[in-house]
Formats: structure tokens, C-alpha cells, sequence
């Protein structure tokens, strides 16, 4: 769609794009290509030398047993995330959606996690969960369990995981809730004089023409899982213990910042950017689709 | 007070659609032209040009003797009302009214004096403080109305502005803007696809297609002698009925669908002898229990409207509709005598659809 | 809905107060932890009523700070996490309103591809490209700067993307009465344009401010002088203590004075919120 009336003049649209192009090129595409040229190259310890090695840091990092662990925890940490809190934000919508009376103070009550930072989410967890004062931790001792995020792996994933699913529970329910008001009475009623009853017509009707949100929202929430929990894991687990929680975000950061391994940094980016461009691409092949939905 | 001059105004589009071809028209000043015709015809390219929304592939606009082809809209010293009002949303009406006068620099005083006299004369005293959504159709019309005359232009633009009004709403409207425009004495172009508009508003009509005018002329200059089958069928309601038709004996008489024959007024048309041509017949130019010359048709279907009644009876294998007095009392499956004034049969040429007139006696 | 069958609207109640309940309980653990003093703490499991030490704990982080995380007051983080939130929020709408003004309303050699390059950095957040983007921070001198933490995140695909959606479905005519009335692209632009995208651009800040406040990993990087530490990054340095337990009741004061404000933002103006994160996504 274009405009069919416009302006004809010459400068003014430059001037206009200008601010945006220029912090586009400063901080994004000229960031972006040295990553590309960094990925090529090695630097000594010291900075001083650089020599070119073609793939040789890709080649490095996928023969990086820790680097393929790093994949595989990113991929069950999202899976666990996505699953989870689509599944509690899908049966919160669908009773949301039920209720007439006070719907507007359940909508209030269940969207407020939404304006948390990761970070912040993560340390509320951190208390719960933490091994001597937490209550959850506590709870769980009582059942026999006894919790150690600092020292077990594994808990300290379903830590991390838990305080994930915690903030998103609410993005997710606002576009449930969307989709599911969006979605034509009529429909229902017929299914309803068709005889279907209420479970029956949900999984026949509702959450086949829900899909489209529901595929929306996987890509968000994988997107989310994969990029945005960075500070999460930075201030509950940091990766430990042992790698357990070391999600490819988090690796990136440490391998450049802390490690200084500027060319295996590098092509960790250029990892990262296939995959957010493999996702985006997904999602706007789901935009196309909704055109013809 | 203006007048406005095309000449071979020319308009296509990179996609190699010529939307006008070589226009020439002229408005006189004080002068209100209807110019109308079916979609796509080219009659709001037409107007946008004069308005300087669009530029010319060819040809030069005048506005007041001052050649305005190169002229931004705003130098032209022209106003327009659009079809959908395109008010300001977000601005109240009187500074929809004063946002033009402010634009160019007028003095607050003045720019008071002005939008309060125009809002007195189009009764929208008490509006001033309201934003376009808390109006009605007709209100925003006016408002619409305003913005145009408060600027006091040298012509005003019209693009179908009532085509969203509803029908009752629609011929209150007509009178209005006919009126104002006496009033105010301000040359217009009035663009619109109805051709009930079109006669009742226009000073002078235009009848354009596909990019050229078919005939300018009055309204019943038009209606009574369409210098086209098309603009025939397009000027009057209900529509022309169109025939086929033969000359005969010397151009005398005129053979109709193969059916009956009429004589034809002054010596008829000697020079078609024996060819083939489109006979246009008004449906309320029949009559009925007419004189030896009359034909006995079966009515298909009859319309009562109240005050006339349309009929429609088949004429050989054609369907030709017939505008009776409602008083007359017919049911479908009768059989009725019609008849035509020769003087009022519009006689056309097949090959070009271009009028032939029966030469006097 | 559509029959009526009143243990079904009963359990959609009980779970919508059991979910609500879940949400809320780690805040509600946070705000007690608050309000206790350090010594309560060795008390297993802690106590789920609010303390006495609530004036006590909040005047002390916001005034002098936690020892660990620099001895910064709270108050100069709150401070710095807005400004940089304000900056980003009105930033992104700024050059975005323009740029999509341009994008829409002019046709100019390289429209495409200035479209297109805005388009990449959708896909270009600032966690993949770490490194070379400090580089360049760095080298400009923007580190531990006001500067440095907003304008490097304002430019914005999506709230062109959305600007631009908006412009195309105002009517054309709107324009052409405009140039009828004598304005030209300035005017037309502030006269007209931006008031009637009030409306999306306050969704947009609403949603873009969450963003800005809630930056964790940029700050992080682009600050290593304790008085440009936003309260979201700052919070870090307060839990991960080497070799010493986190003073919890402060760390979790200074944690719902930090989510706060956004917290605030959402429920305050809930309707524009959820319609600025829909049409986003659109």
C-alpha cells in the first residue's frame, strides 16, 4: 500500500530519516559487520595482533563440547518456558474469557508481571528458592527434596525456568485473551446447538481458531527465551553451577566480556543473528498467513 | 470571481493509463458547471488537476486569466470540498475553518470575523466548540462548506460531496449548495456521477467518458438534444430506451424494430435512406391511447411510484420502459396502444453514436 | 456465555484467583523480606507477615545505598533508570515519527533501501552483537554517560513500523486539504499528523518506557562508574556478594522500589499498555 498523494520534495525526506539512519548504521549495521569481520580473525592476548583464519572460530566453537552444551541447555531452557507459560496464560484466558463479573480486576491482577525486567523476576525466584531462608526451598525439604540451586544443575535450571515463565504468564494471556474474544460468537453457539459441550467445544472449535495467536506466541515467547532472560540468569545462577544454566546469550557475553575471546565472541553473534533471523523470518511467514486466514 | 480555462488538458498515469485526453472547457465566471459521468470516467482527475492535486502530462489551466499549471494548490486560490469532508479530526470545527485563513497569515481579528460570518450563514453559530465525530452527516457537510467559502476563493471545487448523505438528506443538501453559490456569486466545478444532481445543480453540464466530454451545455439543452446515444442514456431518469431503427422511403419515414413506422418531422433524414441507425425513445415520451400511429404492446411488469408509474412492455424482443401518469390504471399481462411524437424521437448513427437531426421542411 | 452452568463459571473463578494469587506471591514474599530487619532472617522458614522495618530498610537504600553494589543511594539509580527511560521512550518515538513521516509521505532515491536497513535492525538486538557495539560506544566516548545508555537503543524498527501502519490509513484527502489550506510538510506534519497519532504514541511510550527502565544488559556494559548505574543493573551487584549472604532485606527494598514505576505505568494506564502492545505486534 502507498501513499498516492505525496510531497515532491527533494531534502526534507533526508533530513527527516537522518537521526534514525545514522544511529542504525553507527549502532547496529557497523556493530553488526564487525562481528561478520571478527568472526574471521584471532587476536593475541594483548590486543596487538590480529591474523585471519577464515572459519577456523566457527570450526572451534562447534567442536566446543561446552559451546554444544550451551545449545542444548538453550533449547530445553526455552521449550521448558514457551511450553509452560502458554499452557498457564492458554487456561487463565480461557476462564478470563468465561467470567463477566470482575473481569477487569483478574485482567489487572494477571497482567501486571508483564512490566518486571527478567532481572528482577529472577531475584524474587532467587529468594524462594534460595537453599536456607527461601520458602519454596523450605516447602520442599518438608517433602523430602532437598534443594540446592547453588550446587544441583538441575535446580537451578527449573530456578531460572520458573522465574522465565512467572514474567511472561502475562504477555502470553493478554493475546490469548485477545484471540479468544477475537474470536465470532456465533460460532460457539452453533457448536453449542450442535450439541458439543463446553471442554468439547474449546479443543474442536476455540484453540483450532486460536492457532494463528497460539503460533505467534511461540515465536515470541522462544524469542523471548532465547534474548531477553539474559539478566535473569545473570543475577540468580550467572551459568553455574557448572555450565548447568549457561544459555547462548549468556555465554556470548562471558566468552567476550570476561573471557576476552574476541573472534569465538564474534562468531557466537553471528550465531545468534542466524537464529533471530531464521525467527523472524517464521514469524512473518505467520504475518502472511493471517492476511489469508 | 474567476473564470477557469483547460486547455488540451492532458492526464496519464506511468502505468500508461490516460485518464483525460486533450480537455478543453471553459467555466465562465459566476458560473456553476456539473461535470458528470460514470466512474472512471476521468471526472475527479479532472477536478484535482484544477486544483493542483495532481500534475498535467499536457495542456495548461487557467484560473482568472493566470495561467496556474505550475502552481502549488495552496496559490491557486481555489478551495474544494471532498467527498468524505476530510475534516481535521482532532480540531474543532472553527479552527477547521480557520486553519487555512492561519496558514496564511491573516490577522486574528480577521480570521474571527470570517469563520463567525461563515458559520452564521450556514447555521453552524453553535457548532464552533465541536470536533467533526460529534456532528451529523449534513452537519458535517456544512463544515466542510465553510472551510471553502470562509477563505473566500476565486472558484470552489466540488468531488461528489453528497454521495454520503443519505437519500433525503442528499436533495436538502442540493438546494443548499445551489443557493449558497447564487448567494456568494463564486465560480464552481461540481463533480458528481448522478445525474439528478447534475440537472438540478449545473448552470452548465458536462458530460464526460473515458477521458473526453461528450457534450457541454445546459441541463435542458442536454436532456432535450443529447449530441450522444451515450449521453442520452445517461442524462433522465428512468433511462432512455434505445431501439433499432430503419429509414425509409426517402428519409421519410422511420421504421422502429421492425414493428410499426413513424413519419418523420420536416423532410426527415434523406441522407440515411435505407441504413441502419439506434432510435432513443424517453420512457415518459410515450403515450398512451395515442393516434392512428399507435402499437398495441403486452405489459411485462408495472411499478407503481404514486404521482407516475412505470411500466415495462415488450417491444418485439426488447424490454422498453414507460413512464405513465399513476393514475392510469394497468396490470401487468394488459395490452396497451403507445405512441411517440416524431419531434421527440433522438435518432443516433450506429457507427458513431453521434446525433442525426431530421432536416426542416 | 453461552449456557448457563454455574460450577463451570465457579471453577473459572477459583482458578483465575488461584493464578492471580501464584503471580502475586513471590511480590508479596519480596515486600515482607523488605520490611524485616537483617537478624529475622535466620529465623527458618521466614516469616510471612511484614515486619517493623519498613521506614528503616527504604530510607537506607534510597539514601545511602547497599556496600556491595558501591554504596550507591537507590534514589540516584531510580534516577538514572528514568532518564534513560524517558530518554529511550521519547527518543524512539521522536526519530520514528519522522523517519516513518518520510518513509510515507515522500518519494526520494534510496526510500527502499532506507527502509530496508531499518527493517535489519529488528533483527540486530543488542544482546547479538555485544562486543563491537561497546567497540564503538567505546571509541566514541560515550561510556559512562547519559548519552551512551539512551541513544545507542533509539532507533526502532518497530515503532517505525507502527508509525508508518498508522500514516497509511490516514486519509489521502486529509493531505490534499492541507495543501488546499496552505500547508506544507512542517505544518502539515505538526498541525496534523502528530495530533492525531496522540492516541499510538502514547500507547508506544507506555510500552517503550517499560523497555528503557527494564534495560539490564546494555547499562551493564556501558557503565562502570557506580553514579550511572540504573536500578535494574544495580540490583545485580547487590545479590552476587562473594563469600557473603546477600543483606535480603535491602536487596528486596531496593527490588520493589525498582518495579515500581513500571508496575505503576501498566496498571495506571492499562488500556493504552495492552493497546500499544497489540498493535506493536500487528
Amino acid at each position: 500500500m502507498e501513499k498516492r498523494v505525496f510531497f515532491e520534495h527533494r531534502l526534507t525526506p533526508y533530513l527527516l530519516v537522518a537521526a534514525q539512519l545514522a544511529i542504525t548504521l553507527i549502532f547496529f549495521i557497523w556493530p553488526a559487520a564487525q562481528a561478520f569481520y571478527q568472526s574471521t580473525i584471532t587476536q593475541d592476548a594483548f590486543g596487538l595482533s590480529t591474523t585471519f583464519v577464515g572459519l577456523a572460530n566457527f570450526e572451534r566453537l562447534f567442536s566446543d563440547s561446552l559451546y554444544l552444551h550451551s545449545i542444548e541447555i538453550t533449547l530445553v531452557f526455552s521449550a521448558l518456558v514457551a511450553a509452560s507459560s502458554l499452557s498457564i496464560a492458554l487456561l487463565l484466558a480461557a476462564m478470563a474469557d468465561r467470567v463477566i463479573r470482575g473481569s477487569s480486576v483478574y485482567k489487572t491482577l494477571l497482567i501486571w508481571p508483564y512490566a518486571l525486567a527478567p532481572a528482577i523476576s529472577g531475584v524474587l525466584w532467587l529468594l524462594l528458592f534460595n537453599p536456607t531462608i527461601g520458602i519454596i526451598a523450605y516447602a520442599l525439604r518438608q517433602v523430602g527434596y532437598s534443594w540446592n540451586n547453588f550446587l544441583s544443575g538441575t535446580d537451578a535450571m527449573i530456578l531460572i525456568v520458573a522465574a522465565a515463565t512467572w514474567k511472561q504468564v502475562s504477555y502470553n494471556f493478554l493475546f490469548f485473551l485477545a484471540g479468544l474474544q477475537f474470536i465470532p460468537r456465533s460460532l460457539i453457539e452453533a457448536a453449542a446447538i450442535d450439541g458439543a459441550s463446553p471442554f468439547k467445544r474449546f479443543w474442536t472449535i476455540v484453540f483450532p481458531l486460536l492457532s494463528p495467536t497460539t503460533f505467534f506466541l511461540v515465536v515470541v515467547n522462544l524469542v523471548y527465551a532465547f534474548f531477553d532472560t539474559f539478566g535473569l540468569v545473570h543475577t540468580t545462577t550467572a551459568g553455574g553451577p557448572a555450565h548447568a544454566t549457561e544459555i547462548l546469550v549468556y555465554k556470548v557475553y562471558r566468552d567476550g566480556f570476561v573471557g576476552l575471546d574476541v573472534g569465538g565472541s564474534a562468531a557466537q553473534s553471528v550465531v545468534l543473528m542466524a537464529i533471530v533471523v531464521l525467527l523472524t523470518a517464521i514469524q512473518f511467514r505467520y504475518v502472511e498467513r493471517k492476511v489469508v486466514y | 470571481m474567476a473564470e477557469i480555462e483547460l486547455n488540451g488538458v492532458t492526464k496519464a498515469y506511468p502505468n500508461g493509463v490516460v485518464a483525460l485526453q486533450k480537455v478543453d472547457l471553459k467555466v465562465a465566471d459566476r458560473e456553476f458547471l456539473v461535470v458528470v459521468g460514470p466512474s472512471g470516467c476521468g471526472k475527479s482527475t479532472l477536478l484535482r488537476l484544477i486544483a493542483g492535486l495532481e500534475t498535467l502530462s499536457g495542456g495548461h489551466v487557467l484560473i482568472g486569466g493566470r495561467d496556474v499549471t505550475r502552481l502549488e494548490p495552496a496559490q491557486r486560490d481555489i478551495a474544494m470540498v471532498f467527498q468524505n469532508y476530510a475534516l481535521y479530526p482532532h480540531m474543532n470545527v472553527y479552527n477547521n475553518m480557520a486553519y487555512g485563513l492561519r496558514n496564511r497569515k491573516t490577522p486574528k481579528p480577521e480570521i474571527d470575523r470570517r469563520v463567525r460570518e461563515t458559520a452564521c450563514i450556514l447555521g453552524l453559530e453553535t457548532m464552533l466548540e465541536r470536533k467533526p465525530r460529534q456532528l451529523s452527516g449534513g452537519q458535517r457537510q456544512r463544515v466542510a462548506m465553510g472551510r471553502a467559502i470562509v477563505r473566500s476563493p476565486a472558484a470552489f471545487l466540488f468531488d461528489e460531496p453528497l454521495s454520503n448523505l443519505d437519500a433525503k438528506l442528499r436533495v436538502q443538501m442540493r438546494g443548499e449548495i445551489k443557493r449558497l453559490q447564487r448567494r456568494l456569486g463564486t465560480t464552481g466545478v461540481y463533480v458528481t456521477h448522478d445525474q439528478a444532481e447534475a440537472m438540478t445543480m449545473g448552470d452548465q453540464l458536462a458530460v464526460l467518458r473515458d477521458g473526453r466530454i461528450e457534450q457541454k451545455g445546459s441541463p435542458l439543452e442536454i436532456y432535450r438534444r443529447p449530441a450522444t446515444a451515450f449521453v442520452g442514456g445517461f442524462i433522465g431518469s428512468p433511462a432512455m430506451n434505445f431501439l433499432d431503427g430503419r429509414i425509409e422511403e426517402g428519409g421519410r419515414k422511420l421504421r422502429v424494430a421492425e414493428m410499426f413506422s413513424i413519419v418523420l418531422p420536416g423532410a426527415g433524414l434523406p441522407e440515411q435512406e435505407g441504413r441502419n441507425l439506434t432510435v432513443g425513445i424517453r420512457p415518459e415520451h410515450f403515450k398512451i391511447n395515442g393516434n392512428a400511429a399507435s402499437v398495441e404492446l403486452p405489459v411485462e411488469l408495472v411499478e407503481p411510484l404514486g404521482g407516475q408509474t412505470l411500466i415495462e412492455v415488450l417491444f418485439g424482443k426488447k424490454i422498453v420502459t414507460v413512464s405513465l401518469d399513476g393514475a392510469i390504471a394497468i396490470k401487468s399481462g394488459d395490452r396497451i396502444p403507445l405512441s411517440v411524437d416524431p419531434a421527440q424521437l433522438h435518432l443516433f448513427s450506429l457507427e458513431n453514436e453521434v446525433r442525426l437531426d431530421c432536416i426542416a421542411a | 456465555m453461552v449456557e448457563h452452568r454455574p460450577w463451570l463459571t465457579f471453577i473459572a473463578h477459583a482458578v483465575l484467583i488461584f493464578g492471580a494469587f501464584i503471580l502475586a506471591f513471590p511480590l508479596w514474599v519480596a515486600f515482607v523480606a523488605s520490611t524485616q530487619s537483617a537478624v529475622s532472617f535466620n529465623q527458618i522458614p521466614m516469616s510471612l507477615l511484614p515486619g517493623g522495618h519498613f521506614i528503616e530498610n527504604y530510607s537506607a537504600v534510597l539514601t545511602r545505598g547497599v556496600a556491595s553494589a558501591g554504596a550507591v543511594p537507590v534514589v540516584t539509580m531510580l534516577m538514572n533508570s528514568l532518564i534513560m527511560a524517558m530518554m529511550i521512550a521519547v527518543g524512539k518515538i521522536a526519530i520514528s515519527l519522522l523517519s516513518a513521516y518520510a518513509i510515507v509521505y515522500f518519494r526520494f532515491p534510496f526510500r527502499k533501501t532506507i527502509f530496508w536497513l531499518i527493517f535489519i535492525t529488528l533483527m540486530l538486538p543488542v544482546e547479538v552483537r555485544i562486543l563491537p557495539t561497546y567497540g564503538v560506544v567505546a571509541s566514541l566516548g560515550m561510556l559512562n554517560s547519559y548519552a551512551g545508555l539512551s541513544i545507542p537503543l533509539i532507533a526502532s524498527a518497530t515503532a517505525t513500523f507502527l508509525f508508518r501502519q498508522y500514516f497509511l490509513t490516514v486519509p489521502e484527502e486529509l493531505l490534499e486539504a492541507a495543501r488546499l489550506d496552505g500547508a506544507g510538510p512542517w505544518r502539515f506534519f505538526r498541525d496534523i499528523l502528530i495530533p492525531l497519532s496522540r492516541t499510538n504514541i502514547a500507547a508506544l511510550f507506555v510500552i517503550l518506557f517499560i523497555y528503557g527502565w527494564n534495560q539490564y544488559l546494555w547499562p551493564l556494559l556501558v557503565t562502570t562508574d557506580p553514579n550511572y548505574y540504573t536500578i535494574v543493573m544495580g540490583i545485580q551487584r547487590m545479590v552476587t556478594v562473594a563469600d557473603a549472604t546477600p543483606q535480603w532485606q535491602l536487596v528486596m527494598a531496593t527490588v520493589i522500589l525498582a518495579l515500581l514505576p513500571p508496575v505503576i505505568v501498566v496498571v495506571g494506564m492499562q488500556r493504552l499498555f495492552i493497546r500499544g502492545l497489540v498493535e506493536i505486534e500487528k
